[in-house]
């Protein structure tokens, strides 16, 4: 019965493929979580863009005589112990925050995914000394182990990122294998070969596209479990340098005047949890929107 | 089961062997000098350092030696279970670590605790009552618990019950009353997650066809879904555990600095700061043992749980 209305359906009109991207943009618009999402992130490169414009006071300049002061119009989230302007710091905290994330997801999610392809295709030798340094590195707390590498390495933005980064591959890299070995199998992969495609065409042209879906959702939600992981370490006093205003260290300086100046930590802290939240808003509404899209295009 | 528990026994020597080399290199090309530690350590202040006395020391602990023996050195003496000395306070690195474990159990025991009286019932309830609002509220907490850093929740719990109510103390280990506040931290942050775990996953079993069966017979509500699903539902929950663990673990390293708790993520941070190579180690060393081993647990309780699951056939490991 389906497949009679399936063929008239065919032979009514052609099928034209929209392009992958026109396709799922559409299938995006309705998810009120992915919209949240975007437009809290958007908000937050905004700021960070415009840091300059936006913050009324410069985030490391100490003003005398106004240390741990409320806030105000003048520090509208109050002043810490060297008296700087607490929102002017989460301002531009948001540069050091966002940089961070995109720099680790970016790079996590490149090597990861390449590394997963490169196991799913070549099967034998590689794929097995590949897929035994991913249990390896799975195979131990992956915060744990980024606090070490970042600890034994000094403290510093760019050792976080660097520890971060030698942690965070290891799931791309094991789910895009998984996905290239159940697209091997699939009926237009083995067309593709029958024709006489190479192994690279098959590659790029087939596979990839079929991987990205689940990479998108893990990068989204990656960027978010980047920025909690990036404060903490901070928080631990291995993030970027005193002067600079980074959201897990300000947390850190602030505790020590909880009782006088609560502020000084639950600004920051805020800050940090609406920019994980807005993350988190696009992954959970990708994953959604993810899992019908490829079922509608299986139909096609 | 055998084979599937030796190949496991594998992977853990594995990992152990992976993850230690891999600190034991870090620490080979990290600024610091192990030997100018133990010197100042033992002799101190700076000024009192002559190069003779460094170089001494260098070549008495056979920190002179070649990178890859001073790694097999290392790994021999741990089947003696001996893991060196602390740099700074000279105590053997493997009773320091015994010593601080407990407290570090304790918490975990807490928090998982306090994880599970959250996770379950909400769980449950958001399943069984879908698209109502408890499952849309349910379904925000979990996002902002998910998103939450726990040091600022640790924070937020202190500035709340110990500044402003003064009803709990901020920091330190003398009895129950300090375990309640690093225990909630840990625990709220890990049931988010579970949660989601626990909604899902009773969704799932709530559609299966025996749970029609068990209603149709004429079964109480409350039985169909205490016994009948929840039963069933506990499978994956059971699955995530050991995942759990690890974010467990993790918290705990943030937790215990926060409170002041002696354990042993403490003592990870607290010799990192003071570059303590030895016990950075068996911290690591620690950390990845205790990690793999209850991975192992929680995949041999499936043999229990889901009487479908057998480990007798070649299993990937």
């Amino acid at each position: 019965m389906s497949g009679r209305i399936q063929t008239s359906k065919m032979f009514q009109k052609p099928i034209v493929m929209k392009p992958y991207a026109l396709e799922l943009l559409n299938f995006i618009k309705g998810n009120c979580r992915v919209m949240v999402g975007c437009g809290l992130i958007f908000f937050l490169f905004l700021i960070a863009v415009s840091a300059p414009l936006i913050a009324p006071n410069d985030p490391i300049e100490q003003h005398r005589g106004h240390y741990l002061q409320p806030p105000s119009w003048q520090y509208p989230f109050g002043t810490d112990d060297l008296g700087r302007c607490i929102f002017s710091r989460l301002v531009y905290g948001t540069q050091i925050s966002l940089l961070i994330s995109v720099m680790v997801v970016g790079v996590t999610a490149i090597i990861g995914t390449s590394i997963g392809l490169i196991s799913g295709f070549a099967g034998g030798a590689v794929d097995e000394v590949l897929m035994r340094i991913v249990d390896i590195l799975l195979a131990f707390p992956g915060l744990i182990l980024a606090l070490v590498i970042a600890g034994l390495l000094g403290p510093g933005l760019f050792n976080v990122m660097l520890a971060l980064a030698i942690v965070g591959w290891t799931g791309y890299a094991r789910v895009v294998r998984g996905c290239v070995l159940a697209e091997k199998e699939k009926g237009f992969v083995e067309a593709t070969r029958a024709l006489g495609g190479s192994k690279y065409y098959i590659m790029f042209r087939h596979i990839m596209p079929e991987v990205l879906a689940p990479v998108i959702v893990m990068a989204a939600l990656g960027m978010g479990g980047t920025i909690l992981s990036a404060s903490a370490l901070g928080f631990l006093g291995l993030g970027s340098q005193p002067p600079a205003p980074e959201w897990g260290s300000m947390l850190n300086e602030g505790r020590t005047f909880l009782q006088l100046a609560p502020y000084c930590t639950i600004f920051p802290g805020l800050a940090i949890m609406l920019t994980v939240l807005a993350f988190n808003f696009l992954g959970d509404g990708l994953r959604d929107v993810m899992d019908p899209w490829k079922k509608k295009r299986l139909e096609i | 089961m055998w084979r599937y528990l030796f190949g496991r026994l594998l992977l853990l020597i594995i990992v152990v062997i992976g993850v230690t080399a891999l600190t034991f290199l870090m620490m080979y090309y990290t600024p610091g000098d192990p030997a100018a530690i133990i010197a100042i350590a033992r002799y101190g202040g700076p000024e009192s350092l002559s190069s003779d006395l460094i170089s001494w020391i260098r070549h008495q602990e056979g920190l002179d030696a070649p990178i890859y023996i001073q790694y097999a050195k290392w790994l021999h003496h741990i089947f003696y279970l001996d893991m060196g000395r602390s740099l700074i306070t000279d105590e053997p690195v493997f009773d320091k670590i015994f010593s601080r474990f407990p407290a570090t159990l304790q918490l975990a025991l807490a928090s998982m605790l306090i994880y599970l009286l959250i996770a379950i019932p909400i769980g449950i309830l958001s399943a069984v009552k879908q698209n109502s609002l408890i499952d849309y509220l349910s379904d925000i907490g979990v996002l902002v618990g998910v998103s939450m850093p726990s040091f600022w929740l640790a924070l937020i719990l202190i500035l709340f019950f110990s500044i402003y109510l003064g009803w709990l103390p901020v920091c330190g280990s003398q009895g129950l009353s300090y375990l309640i506040l690093p225990a909630t931290t840990l625990g709220i942050g890990i049931a988010a997650t579970t949660t989601r775990i626990v909604r899902s996953s009773m969704l799932d079993v709530l559609g299966q066809n025996y749970i029609r069966t068990a209603r149709a017979k004429g079964l109480k509500e409350a039985i169909v879904i205490g016994k009948h699903a929840l039963k069933n539902a506990m499978i994956p929950i059971v699955t995530i555990a050991g995942l759990q663990f690890a974010s467990l673990l993790e918290g705990a390293v943030v937790v215990e600095t926060i409170f002041a708790w002696p354990g042993v993520g403490r003592l990870l941070v607290d010799s990192i700061n003071q570059r303590d190579f030895p016990m950075i180690q068996g911290c690591v060393l620690f950390i990845a043992i205790i990690f793999v081993l209850a991975n192992l647990l929680v995949d041999c309780s499936y043999v229990y749980l889901d009487p479908r699951v057998r480990y007798n056939r070649r299993h990937q490991v």
